[in-house]
């Protein structure tokens, strides 16, 4: 207990103002995340499904979306979004702005654009699996496109997707991180301000580290919970 | 556990064998690049600057070669502590804070902080009212950073860039209302790369000395006193011998 003391004794380091910069990022980094994974998996339905479609016409454009935004890295996409914008003219005067303003929605966008087109293709991996019996059988009842894709199609292939998707979830918390390029004071660019300030580099980012740790923890607990529950029917019955 | 310490105790007596002061013959210098005038490129991509020429001539008088190391600023001072180079001739401010991880020489000179807005900024005077929800723009991990956050942080919005390149470009492009950094940096990134285009806003900062401290110095790891030392009276003999003056002159004299 002794030596316990006398480390937060010597502690200038884990002071209320350090730790309300912790408490601050953790709420842009979860606002952050939730949001775009949000947008990005509303995006991602449709363009999934467009994606899988016979029409080169639709399929090309989505499939060039995909892979220019998995094609590059997430930072530079982020630079671009964040540097690139006010190189248009006149961008200060019109109703963008104060949004763009903001580093929050810069990285927003990004953030969605890039886990969008991730998901997009998770999704489509999952509609392309889709046993032929099953898209055989629901033709043989005379089901319509749409309402086969709706009752047979999307439920079955958003059960299969979502492992794949849970691990894209995680990714994207992490790669969050570099959000504080862009001056956003997210749960690393708070761990960056203290390193830079006290020169602590393992107590500000073991810190960090460990709370990005217990957030992981979360989502893995619910994705677990959620694999239990809509993918049931796939596990051996016992009794 | 017990592997662990083990290991420690290994890598501490590694590291002790190694701590003796031992005598340099070439010396390598972190530096944080661009910061016009006092460390930046040319256009011929040499490096130049008042540190770097005044470096360059210490070097020269104590008769050892030196090198420069780039190293974003945020990590400099780890660097230092992580042996990438031997001393940080960066426009690093003397303080308390930085006294405790590192040893610095005498000052080599002193430079005030200063405020630059846009012209026609409605901003100005400095206080906690003129400032409340503006945003205000400092390199991250400098004093500037420490002073701005200190006593406006609660009123403005800070926003902390890892080079001042950026900042200056986030300033252009509207996103800072004001940017606080050292007069002589703003001086030729802002009013004369821009002319017309920025004013200093308020008073010149040179207080209190809890964040702008004596002077600017070079940092080396707190072992290598007698390196310090050395370099201490080359800044002297310089000084006396009007060598140090001349490489003022050059980048701060009036023309």
């Amino acid at each position: 207990m002794e030596w316990f003391n006398a480390l937060l004794a010597d502690n200038r380091i884990f002071t209320p103002n350090t730790i309300g910069f912790y408490w601050e990022g953790l709420v842009t980094t979860t606002q952050l995340v939730f949001l775009s994974l949000l947008v990005g998996l509303v995006l991602a339905v449709p363009l999934a499904i467009g994606r899988s479609s016979r029409h080169r016409w639709i399929s090309l454009p989505i499939y060039v979306y995909t892979y220019v935004f998995r094609g590059t890295p997430l930072l530079i996409q982020l630079y671009i979004i964040y540097y690139g914008v006010v190189f248009f003219d006149g961008i200060q005067e019109t109703f963008l702005w104060p949004m763009l303003r903001e580093a929050f929605y810069p990285a927003l966008i990004a953030f969605t654009l890039n886990t969008a087109a991730y998901t997009t293709e998770i999704f489509r991996g999952a509609i392309k699996a889709t046993a032929r019996g099953e898209i055989e059988a629901a033709r043989a009842y005379g089901m319509s496109q749409s309402l086969m894709m709706r009752r047979i199609i999307l439920p079955s292939a958003f059960r299969r997707a979502l492992p794949a998707y849970g691990n894209e979830v995680i990714f994207m918390l992490h790669a969050s991180a570099i959000a504080s390029v862009v001056t956003l004071m997210d749960l690393t660019g708070a761990a960056r301000f203290v390193y830079a300030r006290f020169y602590a580099p393992f107590e500000a980012f073991l810190f960090a580290a460990a709370i990005y740790l217990c957030l992981t923890f979360a989502i893995l607990f619910f994705f677990r919970w959620l694999e239990k529950r809509l993918l049931a029917h796939l596990r051996p019955q016992s009794g | 556990m017990k592997k662990l310490l083990t290991v420690s105790i290994l890598g501490l007596a590694m590291a002790a064998g190694t701590a003796q002061a031992r005598d340099y013959d070439h010396v390598r210098f972190g530096v944080d690049i661009p910061y016009e005038p006092m460390e930046y490129r040319d256009a011929d991509g040499e490096l130049t600057g008042f540190d770097i020429e005044l470096g360059n001539a210490l070097c020269a008088e104590i008769g050892v070669t030196c090198e420069w190391i780039e190293q974003e600023w945020d990590g400099i001072i780890p660097g230092l502590l992580a042996r990438n180079y031997d001393a940080i001739m960066s426009s690093m401010t003397i303080n308390e804070e930085r006294r405790q991880t590192v040893l610095f020489s005498d000052p080599y000179i002193t430079i005030p902080g200063a405020w630059f807005a846009p012209i026609g900024s409605e901003v100005d005077e400095i206080n906690e009212e003129s400032l409340a929800e503006k945003s205000i723009g400092v390199q991250r991990g400098t004093t500037f950073d420490n002073y701005v956050t200190d006593n406006y942080g609660g009123v403005a919005s800070v926003s902390r860039y890892s080079t001042a390149d950026d900042m200056v470009l986030d300033l252009q492009s509207q996103r800072l209302d004001l940017v606080f950094l050292e007069f002589i940096v703003g001086q030729v990134t802002l009013l004369e790369n821009h002319q017309g285009e920025y004013q200093v806003v308020g008073e010149m900062v040179t207080e209190p000395e809890e964040y702008f401290g004596e002077g600017f110095g070079i940092a080396f790891r707190q072992r290598d006193e007698a390196l310090a030392e050395r370099f201490n009276e080359a800044l002297a003999t310089l000084k006396e011998d009007g060598t140090y003056d001349e490489i003022f002159e050059r980048y701060f004299g009036d023309e």
